[in-house]
């Protein structure tokens, strides 16, 4: 007998109340802490796409500089043979540069005209060798021709280096010869602003030698202090002599320093550009000029190309400063006012670039696509397909349905589980030494990858399918052989079908693993540079997630861009792959 | 039966595969990973410029490289292998064993190792002594920079660069511990680096380190001098000794951090692959690995010409390594 009283003073009093409260509040922060995680895994998902997405933005496009190009027959078909492998060995290279220097004919000296060449990328002249030699008739006359731009020459026109934006000019740009340069002047205060751009400059030079200098007074308060303790002669003398030394060095960077600050702060002023400065560069009359001196009212300007005829007094002209100086980036004052003066002409092309995924892998980072990198993708999972899926299926179907339960099964089992949980390199060690040492299989094939990630894959989708298999309920075994099937029969006709979605479930969930993976890859050759698109199996062939890792390791900042477009084909890759495997499960699963 | 189909398949996959593995028309370049990026340059620009197909390069690393190239005679062996360092005595030997006896060396240029950090930080100069009293895990141990020398920043001591597995690591204890040990102090023999956290390994990829510096101002980077070339605008190499690492004073030989590029020619095996022998002859070519070449464009520091002129001349004649290299 339960005294009722008792309970209700239990389920109703102040403590009860208190109790009550307490395990609410505890749901509630419970629910929070859920919420919590769910965002911030969220907020990691989002953070990690978002910068991929828009890192891989700047591969969607490339650019094309068209421009004329005379064929000279002497260059190329000197016998006027017309035969196309005779074309395309001609000396196309040295056509686009001589093309190049033709259109800018100020770019003298080896440094500038090496700039001059590195507008176009090195494979421009061969997709013109390919055109010529598709059509042998041009040769010997002019045509537009599309020539692809540089990596250099493609970021900057993306933005990379910093942005290229004439400052507001008021007054009227006055020019006089004085030996190679120009001296300029403006009627308005156009220039002061460019001056006090410089000026800010030597500010924060001024700032930073002062730092060093106060670095050095560090050392000198230190080693005086070490020398004033010192107990020996010897050691007194030699901090003294390290104290002077850095004394020196102290009062050469505070003079430095002074200087740079006098300057800045004297009104006027009469600055020398160098190419630690912002670069500030005039645009008259179509041709450009780049300040080396420059005062309040104008300064001394050199000419990056040259002025048509004689131009003394201008309104219309635009004022510009780089956001970088021309020591801080991998582009060029003169190869800004190339592609400047060629955007000008309406020569810069941006197109979509197709190339990036039809192409294989270059050096190049404007060269480089990913196609071969799938497709070698494609090769590599076709053959772990064919050996994991029927081998797997197989081993699942006899021990599920036909193996006796003896220790030597189970101890077939215990190895398939434990083989699931081998780090993947093991399997690459043993590619290396089994396949390519012991049967020959070629190095960096596709048929060598496939069996090793078909190694991989084996545990995981033999653990699936006998899932899968485990689920179909006796009833249909049981109905099958009741009506005269054999067990063969009642396993291939009835049991295998009803299980099939769940076994594909886990292979594709299998196929995607390895098709993520690089580590095994490595010790079988596959992860190698390798221009030609494979064409079968035993061609040399690298995958998808090798291209990602080994463009990430490139120096060139253009391979940035396409390392993060070939994260979002893999991405892309695992989706669909993820999306068949939940149609599947979808379509076909059966609710017993 | 669809089952039995496939496995059928897959034996006589296997087969084919067996078969296609006994000829080899591509010339195969394994080897170090800060030669890859040239070896590749170059592999591409023969490949379209001959009518031979393109080599495929692996990057192994210089051990592993040696490795395979040493493994033996014939056309599963690699032909060529890269190295960021000289090979050792005891490689030479074990390619003898394995009857690769005829090896030719070449050297492709110079690579500096530089120490940067993110612009906007303070400014670096240091010493190799600083260096080895920074870093050396017998040396004090100093927290800050300021504890190595009074001059130098009051800043916790971050440095991050290579993981003992790479050769730029190999190449940095050797030029700059083994070199500044004597001066700081320390005892040279079996030198280490610290392992407390001030130096942090970043992994083998140095366009990590790079946006590792960008997020941190204070650390410090060691890596190859083309990362700091591509990346100017946001990072300030660190003068050492002095000397600025610039493409001018390694190229002259007054950066003390810079090392040799080398890469090894099986000559067994030309004339059997087609194409070896010229691919060789492209990669010491004036166009390639010349003052004005296109590796010069990918980072690569150019030997002075008078070696450039020697090595040119070894590779085109083939000639082989005497055994008398580490005398």
């Amino acid at each position: 007998m339960v005294d009722m009283t008792a309970l209700t003073d239990m389920h109703s009093g102040e403590a009860s109340r208190k109790r009550i409260a307490r395990r609410r509040a505890a749901e509630t922060r419970l629910k929070a802490y859920g919420i919590l995680a769910l965002f911030l895994a969220g907020a990691a998902l989002v953070a990690l796409l978002g910068s991929v997405f828009t890192k891989a933005g700047g591969a969607l496009t490339e650019t094309y500089l068209t421009m004329p190009v005379t064929l000279d027959a002497s260059e190329i078909d000197p016998e006027g043979t017309g035969d196309a492998s005779i074309i395309r060995r001609g000396d196309f290279t040295g056509l686009v540069k001589d093309m190049l220097k033709e259109q800018f004919p100020n770019a003298k000296g080896r440094t500038t005209r090496r700039e001059l060449y590195d507008l176009t990328s090195a494979g421009a002249p061969f997709e013109l060798a390919d055109h010529v030699a598709a059509n042998p008739s041009l040769v010997g006359e002019t045509i537009t021709f599309p020539l692809l731009a540089s990596d250099v020459t493609d970021l900057y026109l993306k933005g990379a280096y910093g942005n290229f934006v004439a400052k507001e000019v008021e007054g009227q740009l006055t020019l006089s010869e004085d030996g190679d340069a120009y001296r300029v002047s403006s009627t308005a205060p156009d220039f002061e602003v460019a001056l006090e751009r410089v000026k800010e400059g030597l500010i924060t030079e001024a700032r930073k030698v002062r730092g060093q200098a106060r670095l050095q007074e560090n050392g000198v308060v230190e080693f005086t202090r070490r020398a004033e303790a010192a107990e020996t002669v010897e050691e007194r003398e030699k901090n003294e002599k390290l104290a002077e030394a850095r004394a020196a060095a102290r009062d050469q960077f505070l003079a430095q320093a002074v200087d740079l600050e006098a300057r800045a702060a004297a009104p006027g002023g009469d600055e020398e550009l160098s190419e630690d400065n912002r670069s500030v560069l005039i645009n008259v009359a179509g041709s450009w000029l780049k300040m080396t001196r420059i005062t309040p009212a104008g300064g001394i300007a050199e000419p990056l190309i040259p002025l048509d005829g004689d131009v003394s007094v201008s309104d219309d002209w635009q004022l510009y400063t780089t956001d970088l100086p021309e020591a801080s980036r991998k582009v060029s004052d003169n190869q800004i006012v190339w592609i400047e003066q060629l955007r000008d002409q309406g020569r810069v092309d941006v197109v979509f670039n197709t190339r990036f995924f039809t192409a294989g892998d270059s050096r190049e980072p404007e060269l480089a696509g990913i196609w071969g990198a799938v497709v070698g993708s494609f090769w590599t999972m076709l053959v772990t397909f064919a050996l994991a899926f029927p081998i797997g299926v197989l081993a699942a179907i006899y021990l599920e349905e036909f193996a006796p339960k003896n220790k030597l099964t189970d101890f077939i089992e215990v190895n398939i589980n434990n083989l699931a949980a081998v780090p993947s390199i093991v399997f690459g060690l043993l590619g290396l030494s089994v396949f390519l040492g012991v049967f020959g299989v070629p190095r960096s094939a596709p048929i060598a990858g496939g069996i090793v990630l078909a190694l991989m894959t084996l545990p995981t989708i033999i653990i699936a399918s006998r899932a899968a298999i485990r689920a179909v309920p006796p009833s249909i075994r049981d109905a099958a052989v009741g009506l005269g099937a054999s067990p063969l029969q009642a396993t291939f006709h009835h049991v295998l079908p009803l299980a099939m979605p769940g076994i594909l479930t886990g292979t594709i969930i299998g196929m995607a693993q390895a098709l993520g993976e690089t580590a095994p890859l490595i010790m079988i050759g596959m992860v190698a540079f390798i221009v030609d698109i494979p064409q079968g199996i035993t061609d040399s062939a690298s995958v998808l997630p090798v291209q990602v890792f080994r463009w990430s390791d490139f120096p060139e900042r253009a391979f940035e861009a396409r390392t993060a477009a070939a994260i979002c084909v893999l991405l892309l890759f695992l989706v669909v792959m993820n999306a068949i495997a939940v149609f599947l499960r979808k379509r076909f699963e059966r609710r017993w | 039966m669809s089952f039995t189909k496939s496995v059928a398949s897959a034996a006589i996959l296997a087969a084919a595969a067996a078969t296609a593995a006994d000829a080899r028309d591509q010339i195969r370049v394994v080897g170090s990973s800060t030669v890859f990026p040239f070896s590749t340059a170059v592999a591409e620009q023969f490949g379209r410029s001959t009518d031979f197909q393109t080599p495929v390069v692996e990057s192994t690393g210089s051990g592993g490289g040696l490795k395979l190239f040493c493994a033996g005679v014939g056309t599963q062996h690699p032909d060529i292998t890269n190295s960021s360092r000289r090979m050792k005595e005891k490689e030479f030997q074990q390619c003898n064993e394995n009857g690769v006896t005829d090896v030719t060396e070449a050297i492709v240029g110079f690579d500096g190792i530089v120490m940067a950090n993110a612009k906007g930080g303070p400014v670096f100069a240091v010493t190799r002594e600083q260096i080895v009293t920074a870093l050396a895990a017998e040396g004090p141990l100093p927290e800050r920079w300021s504890d190595v020398d009074p001059s130098l920043p009051a800043i916790k001591i971050e440095v991050l660069g290579p993981p003992p597995s790479s050769g730029t690591r190999d190449a940095f204890n050797e030029l700059v511990m083994e070199e500044g040990c004597e001066g700081a102090g320390i005892e040279c023999e079996g030198i280490t680096i610290r392992e407390d956290g001030a130096y942090v390994e970043a992994g083998e990829n140095d366009n990590l380190i790079v946006s590792k510096l960008e997020a941190n101002p204070n650390a410090l980077g060691i890596f190859g001098f083309s990362f700091l070339d591509q990346n100017s605008d946001v990072l300030q190499g660190s003068t050492v000794d002095g000397v600025e690492p610039t493409f001018d004073n390694i190229a002259e030989g007054d950066y003390p951090v810079s090392r040799s590029l080398y890469f090894y020619i099986k000559n067994a095996h030309v004339g059997v692959i087609p194409g070896l022998q010229e691919f060789a002859n492209e990669f010491m070519s004036e166009d390639a690995a010349g003052e004005e070449g296109y590796l010069v464009d990918k980072g690569l520091i150019p030997l002075p010409e008078e070696q450039f002129e020697t090595i040119s001349g070894n590779v085109a004649s083939l000639t082989k390594m005497t055994g008398d290299e580490w005398k």
